[in-house]
């Protein structure tokens, strides 16, 4: 993700307009006349005539793929301007994982795209569990006067309609909102709407934490809160803040779908995951264009990986627990 | 709630009782062939004979609110409405012309001021009560009651003044205008007549615009069109049947309407809707978007799908043309000056690709437009209106002229500057429930970007996008489209006059702000009170070219009324004005009776 600029093959918001819809190109070794190629290639496609998203192959061109080559500028890791990319063809443009409806190339919006969400959804989740944790953790050790407030406070997070809020905040914004901007806008968005729930149940945790024997044993001999916190209570949550990350990035990635609707995500023609799956809500894409889904396919063994990251992180930290 | 409830539903059965025994005693005049007596004047409809019998069934995208034509503006109350009630003159949705309806006839007076029509005789409510012209006058009365707040009432009142009429006898009305009106007669296109009988207490008593619930038991509700109500079942169906009294028979003397009954589901989104049609639910799909219809046509089974070409909705981007004065930001009222600048208007419209609007967002189904008059309003088209393809130089050469520049990045991206070198960059506001603009101006975006303009996009729900275009004016440019209600001009009239709330770049100028608007208020008005087609349609034409020449309103691409019908839905003939399928619906019939009783 963080080198889509090399990866990717085209700039993700450029429009082929001749080519909208058009399926993935396969890729041959042998041509139609049986020889054998060492390159692989692609064949020219043409629209079937009269028609809007019919193509057939045009067997009298071919494009053979070639790699490190010179197209669409981009900055590689955000700094250095460069023009090299890892595949890409001299003449006409390549489509692996097809194009949508603008003749954009799936490919370059996926890996572009996940740039955009991945992060989002990381470092809102970070947010989210940072605002949570603090929260939980005062309103659980303190007790008191401060967890009702803190609690109150949460629930009454919890219970606000959302949706008339960030139309609010959509007023009271500038109109126009950059694509960076609008990264952060998610960021700070989903981490306010988000802390409510984990800093309950960190709270939770910290609650039964620190009325446990050895906890109590260390303030019989004198421990400072700050350090009961760091060394007793806090590992108690990690299991809680484990499961509540894992189940936050994909949630947060969907939730910028639905910030995009209300104007507060990531505006065309930026490409986000978010974005990509939203095309997949109409019926007529859903029937018509296998390839739609291939994006989302993809996300699957990612977010699978990252389920998979993440009970790894939890059985390394707590390996009694789990108990293999 | 409970107890009241079972009140409501057991006082319902009692109506329901009481309703078949008036429908028993009506039905022997029903079942009766129809005679053609000397005391009714039937309208006699040519086209295809059909059968009768059988119902139809046609998804609505929501719950009528009403069925009050008093206070109905959604449009699937106006849908409904439609089948229920009927007009004085009535507009042939296929040939965008007016004909007689209640009215047998009409003759203008010389000098335009008046109108006399003259009612058929012998004509029924669909309760059997008589019509005659007191109904009318009753009718009038109510839609002319400044209390009543009819959404009628606007085109009631002509220069100023509403329209009087009196009785003669009890089939004459002689309706008296202030100012001659080019075509008073297609106001009285969806009148509807109301029945005295029912409505004349409530009237009095100031609360017919209460009345007209779904709820209404079907006998307080009558009315002239060819359905009346019979059931309603909350959130799911309105069912109707068929008026035995109507006024419309076949060329063989069959009575219309021919179905038995008309059901509307109510169908919430569009993509539901389409699967209801695909798996035999509903008879007939209209409106549907690009996409589906392509759909739909590719695994037709057993249904035609019919593309009636463009329709009357155009679509089109403007600027903030508003007079904002000190209060706004210093950013806005800078590109206003771009906004102003007539030639940055024209080079936009030049540069933009309307063919690729055409072809990707509507899939070719479509018109590319670059006049306020769709290819679907017949009569109205300006020939002598040019249609430029893109040209990028030209554009290039317009900006230039208007005084601004290009610097070019180290990276080869260019940036348009304006005289003061600011870079030229403006958003563009769509509604996020409409795919079809955003991604209009999206396109757009692509195209302005080979000029050196930044665009930024930014989707609004609807509602805070009207909020900003008619109330804050808090925005750079916008893509909107319009519906007409009318193949006529006159149905625009607050579009188009500076005074109107829909004159989007400036709406409700107390004073025409500019002299090109001036004079598009003079045209516009005079071409409403105009006598004849060929001197409306010249000044409509100057109108035209006024508004190309100065772009306040860049036209972009009018969709087509795409609809499908099932193979055995006969007389099926869209039409590209509301209601797009169901205009003819006393027409419509089902070709036989096994594909309803498998239902």
């Amino acid at each position: 993700m963080i080198f889509a600029g090399f990866f990717a093959p085209y700039d993700p918001a450029e429009q082929d307009r001749k080519n909208p819809y058009l399926p993935p190109m396969r890729l041959h070794l042998v041509d139609h006349q049986g020889h054998f190629h060492a390159r692989p290639f692609a064949y020219g496609v043409k629209l079937r005539e009269g028609s809007f998203d019919q193509y057939e192959e045009d067997r009298t061109e071919t494009f053979p793929l070639k790699f490190l080559v010179r197209g669409a500028s981009y900055r590689f890791l955000g700094l250095v301007p460069s023009r090299l990319h890892l595949f890409g063809t001299e003449t006409d443009r390549i489509y692996l994982l097809g194009s949508d409806s603008y003749g954009r190339d799936q490919l370059s919006r996926f890996l572009y795209g996940g740039r955009v969400s991945v992060f989002a959804g990381l470092l809102g989740a970070s947010v989210t569990l940072l605002l949570g944790l603090c929260v939980g953790l005062a309103a659980g050790y303190y007790g008191g006067w401060r967890d009702d407030l803190l609690m109150r406070l949460a629930e009454l997070f919890l219970a606000l309609p959302w949706l008339y809020l960030l139309f609010a905040l959509r007023a009271f914004l500038p109109l126009a909102v950059g694509p960076l901007e609008a990264f952060f806008l998610i960021i700070v968005v989903l981490g306010i709407v988000g802390w409510a729930r984990p800093a309950r149940l960190v709270r939770g945790v910290v609650l039964s934490a620190k009325e446990r024997d050895f906890v109590r044993a260390a303030r019989g001999f004198g421990a400072a809160d700050g350090y009961l916190l760091r060394r007793h209570i806090l590992p108690e949550t990690s299991s809680v803040l484990l499961t509540q990350a894992t189940m936050l990035v994909p949630q947060f990635i969907l939730a910028e779908m639905t910030l995009s609707f209300l104007g507060l995500g990531v505006p065309e023609p930026v490409p986000s995951w978010g974005n990509l799956l939203s095309s997949l809500q109409q019926y007529s894409v859903l029937v018509s264009y296998w390839w739609m889904y291939l994006p989302a396919l993809i996300m699957l063994p990612f977010f699978l990986g990252y389920l998979g990251l993440g009970s790894e992180l939890q059985e390394r930290a707590e390996p009694y627990k789990i108990g293999r | 709630m409970r107890p009241a409830r079972a009140n409501c539903s057991s006082r319902r059965i009692v109506w329901i009782l009481l309703f078949t025994v008036a429908a028993l005693v009506a039905l022997p005049m029903a079942a009766s062939p129809p005679r053609k007596s000397s005391k009714e004047e039937l309208l006699v409809l040519p086209g295809e004979i059909g059968r009768s019998g059988g119902r139809l069934v046609v998804a609505l995208r929501s719950e009528p609110k009403t069925l009050n034509p008093l206070t109905s503006v959604d449009i699937p109350s106006r849908e409904v409405i439609g089948t229920m009630q009927a007009d004085l003159v009535h507009i042939n949705r296929a040939t965008q012309l007016t004909e007689p309806a209640l009215a047998k006839s009409w003759k203008i007076s010389p000098d335009g001021l008046r109108y006399t029509l003259v009612l058929r005789r012998g004509l029924k409510f669909s309760d059997g009560y008589p019509l005659d012209a007191d109904d009318v006058l009753f009718t009038f009365r109510v839609y002319l009651d400044e209390k009543v707040h009819a959404s009628q009432r606007p085109f009631l009142i002509i220069d100023g003044k509403p329209i009087s009429l009196r009785k003669v006898d009890a089939q004459t009305l002689v309706f008296q205008l202030a100012k001659p009106y080019a075509v008073e007669e297609r106001l009285f296109d969806g009148l509807a007549i109301l029945p005295r009988h029912l409505l004349e207490k409530p009237y009095e008593e100031g609360k017919i615009a209460q009345l007209g619930a779904l709820t209404t038991p079907p006998n307080q509700w009558a009315g002239l069109g060819p359905f009346r109500l019979k059931e309603y079942v909350a959130g799911q169906r309105l069912v109707l049947e068929r008026n035995p009294f109507y006024w419309k028979t076949d060329t063989k003397g069959n009575r219309l309407p021919y179905l038995d009954e008309l059901v509307f589901l109510f169908v919430p989104n569009a993509d539901a809707q389409v699967l209801r049609f695909q798996s035999g639910e509903t008879d007939v799909i209209s409106s549907t978007g690009a996409e589906n219809f392509s759909v739909l046509s590719r695994d037709k089974k057993d249904y035609t799908m019919v593309d009636a070409g463009p329709g009357l909705e155009y679509n089109f981007l403007f600027f903030n043309l508003n007079d904002l004065g000190e209060k706004t930001s210093a950013d806005l009222l800078q590109k206003q000056k771009w906004f102003r600048e007539v030639k940055f208007r024209q080079a936009v419209s030049v540069a933009i690709d309307r063919e690729a609007i055409v072809r990707l967002v509507y899939q070719g189904r479509g018109a590319p437009l670059w006049g306020l008059v769709t290819p679907g309003d017949r009569r109205w088209q300006d020939e002598k209106l040019p249609h430029p393809p893109r040209s990028l130089e030209r554009a290039r050469a317009l900006f230039k002229e208007a005084g601004f520049s290009w610097t070019t990045a180290s990276n080869g991206e260019s940036t348009l500057l304006d005289s003061t070198g600011k870079p030229v960059e403006f958003s563009i506001i769509t509604q996020s429930s409409s795919a079809e603009r955003s991604k209009m101006a999206a396109l757009m975006q692509d195209d302005l970007k080979q000029l050196g303009i930044r665009v930024q996009l930014v989707q609004l729900e609807s509602r805070s996008l009207a909020d900003r275009v008619t109330q804050t004016k808090e925005y750079d440019a916008c893509v909107l489209g319009v519906f007409s209600s009318d193949a006529d001009p006159n149905a625009d009239v607050d579009v188009w006059l500076s005074s109107g709330r829909l004159h989007l770049w400036n709406p409700s100028q107390t004073h025409p702000a500019t002299p090109w608007e001036a004079e598009i208020d003079r045209l516009f008005n005079a071409q409403m009170y105009a006598r004849t087609f060929e001197e409306r349609k010249k000044l409509y034409d100057r109108m035209q070219e006024i508004l190309w020449d100065n772009q306040p309103m860049i036209f972009l691409a009018s969709p087509d009324i795409l609809t499908g019908a099932r193979k055995s839905v006969g007389n099926f003939r869209p039409a590209v004005l509301q209601p797009y399928v169901l205009w003819n619906v006393e027409q419509l019939y089902l070709e036989n009776d096994a594909v309803n009783a498998s239902r």
